[in-house]
């Protein structure tokens, strides 16, 4: 009882920063198609610079929670600057082409990342443990868990829900929602679909960038965390539907309940799990869980 | 989406060529002979980075004829891995030591292992088809990780092969593993030129311009996707299978995503149109790689990547679009 219990808890702290990285990948690919192998990238810019704030924050005296917002900032300063810089200078001259071929594009922008980040912060490893006792810990039944974990769970949550109700409920959402149904149609009704474009693809940078910065107290900041980021938000976005909130959501508990169950029952099985489930979701709903049926070209 | 008529004349894209076979094999023909007397001059480095390229384009050209259909494998990893471990296997555990041989056995089980999924496959497109094929070989790269039978993530050695009952000798083994390489990529060239040109070589192009109409004209057009997944997976198996006799050595990085990156990226610089393009992409890829490799040694992923970009904004129809005409598009 107690190890499933551990077994739902462990899956559910995957699955909460899995949705916010894969939430910014859905968001991207619904609005710009294209579906980003460099999402994973900016999970580890957004890991390591929030190594480097941490350790600023820590330079400067703050107080320890003052570490969260600087995780936080860093995740901002990642939007804020990479991400207007990628999409206008680069992607913008390959919209409208082959969706296989975007990725491709995002293929040499994940390898060329991949140096970058080399080259600032070095080949070795990061380690941004401060925040990670910033809760203590709480224990349920005889097993001890780490506050932070439900922390993260609580920050998916919110950010699920803010990005629901920005896209739902307030005017710019909508203006969103017209220029992913249509952009033409959008563009001729007066709107900028271009600064829509930034604007999509800054806040999916974001989030990608603020799981980066969240999880990275969790695992050692080092070359190689994008690589198996994107192929796991991959999964996620496959399984729930490319372009799907809900589906971004029940993907992530899905992979972060098979992952945990595998990790628990049979370890050598972890990578595999996912796998084996994305495909077999896929032989059901070819589409993913969530995705609208679409209408052919005849 | 350009309308295609299908009974249009020569100009059309999907009319049958004009260059006459017998110039194709000839030109094919005196590639490698040129390539074969060429490799007794070359150094040591440059044969092992044509062999190796050679080895590679082999795969792509698979990711080419599925791209003629209009879908791209982001998988080919592990095909490549495939032939690549059973090659291995055969010549570690059943002790057959001949080239041909294992790089036949390793085309054949990668078609074999791929055959079961190909009609699963069939009914997917674009992205999904990518991503799928993405699973697979990642699954596959997890089972060779856990594998401890296969060497687990450290892989394991292969001795040197035989061929044709002869045992290489050591000054030579690099050169005849390359002999065999080219020779094998040119017959498989020669034979993807006259798949291409075949009634179902053009149904395939036709399923990638429109698939409705292929079905209502009576072509089925899962069956076409099918027969070229099983024949990628078999150029794959074969080229996993010669890269692990030249490299000596396998792990299961072959089946990592981004080996097939590589791949997928090759077919891109290639193209569609040209099969030998494929095999001039491979080599500029192994070329850039390597020279970057040499002089920036912690940067080459970058100056891969921006040679990537560059091929696609300046070059969207792949180097083969140099030397072949746009067609009625």
């Amino acid at each position: 009882m107690s190890s499933l219990l551990t077994i739902l808890i462990d899956g559910l702290t995957y699955a909460s920063w899995l949705f916010i990285v894969a939430l910014g990948l859905t968001l991207v690919f619904g609005v710009l198609k294209i579906l980003n192998i460099a999402h994973g990238s900016f999970y580890a810019l957004g890991a390591y610079a929030a190594a480097s704030f941490v350790g600023w924050a820590a330079t400067m005296k703050w107080a320890p929670g003052f570490t969260l917002v600087a995780m936080l900032l860093a995740a901002v300063a990642v939007a804020a600057v990479v991400a207007p810089l990628t999409e206008r200078g680069l992607l913008r001259f390959f919209y409208g082409r082959d969706e296989v071929l975007l990725v491709l594009v995002t293929y040499a922008m994940f390898l060329i990342m991949e140096d970058v980040t080399k080259l600032i912060w070095g080949a070795n490893p990061y380690y941004v443990s401060e925040p990670y006792g910033l809760f203590g810990n709480i224990d349920i039944g005889h097993q001890t868990y780490v506050g932070y974990d439900f922390v993260l769970v609580l920050l998916a949550a919110v950010v699920g829900l803010v990005v629901w109700w920005g896209l739902n409920r307030t005017r710019q959402g909508k203006i969103v929602l017209a220029v992913i149904h249509s952009s033409e149609i959008a563009a001729s009704m007066g709107v900028n679909v271009s600064r829509v474009y930034m604007l999509a693809f800054s806040i999916g940078i974001f989030l990608a960038a603020l799981g980066g910065a969240f999880t990275a107290p969790m695992i050692s900041v080092q070359p190689g965390v994008s690589v198996g980021v994107i192929i796991v938000s991959f999964a996620v976005v496959i399984i729930g539907g490319l372009g799907s909130i809900e589906g971004a959501a029940l993907g992530a508990l899905i992979v972060g309940l098979a992952r945990s169950l595998a990790v628990h029952l049979a370890p050598v099985a972890e990578l595999f799990s996912i796998y084996c489930v994305m495909a077999i979701v896929l032989m059901f709903r070819p589409e993913g869980l969530f995705q609208r049926i679409q209408s052919r070209k005849i | 989406m350009a309308v295609i008529p299908f009974s249009s004349g020569p100009s059309s894209s999907l009319s049958r060529p004009s260059a006459s076979p017998w110039r194709t094999l000839a030109l094919g023909l005196g590639c490698c002979a040129t390539l074969a007397v060429g490799g007794l001059v070359m150094p040591k480095w440059l044969t092992f980075l044509i062999t190796m390229a050679a080895a590679n384009g082999l795969v792509s050209l698979g990711i080419v004829v599925l791209m003629r259909g209009g879908v791209v494998s982001f998988g080919q990893g592990m095909v490549f891995a495939l032939g690549g471990y059973t090659a291995a296997l055969v010549f570690n555990k059943l002790g057959f030591t001949d080239a041909l041989g294992l790089t036949l056995a390793g085309g054949t089980l990668a078609a074999l292992v791929a055959a079961p999924f190909a009609p699963l496959l069939s009914r997917y497109r674009g992205i999904f088809f990518a991503m799928l094929t993405l699973a697979l070989s990642m699954v596959t790269y997890g089972l060779l990780m856990k594998l401890d039978m296969l060497g687990g993530s450290d892989g394991f050695n292969l001795g040197r092969p035989t061929l044709l009952g002869y045992a290489l000798p050591d000054a030579q083994v690099g050169y005849i593993l390359y002999l065999l390489t080219i020779a094998m990529a040119t017959v498989m060239a020669l034979l993807a030129r006259v798949y291409f040109d075949s009634t179902r070589g053009l149904i395939t192009l036709a399923v990638r311009e429109n698939e409705l109409r292929v079905e209502y004209l009576g072509g089925s057009v899962r069956q076409a996707m099918v027969i070229n997944f099983i024949l990628a997976a078999f150029c794959g198996g074969l080229g996993g299978a010669l890269a692990v006799m030249a490299l000596g050595h396998i792990d299961p990085g072959f089946s990592f995503w981004t080996t097939s990156g590589e791949f997928v990226f090759v077919a891109i610089l290639a193209g569609w149109q040209s099969v030998i393009a494929v095999f001039v992409a491979s080599t500029a890829l192994e070329v850039v790689r390597s020279f970057s490799s040499s002089y920036f040694p912690n940067t080459w992923q970058l100056a891969l990547g921006l040679f990537l970009l560059f091929v696609i904004r300046f070059l969207p129809r792949g180097i083969g679009s140099l030397w072949i005409k746009r067609g009625a598009r």
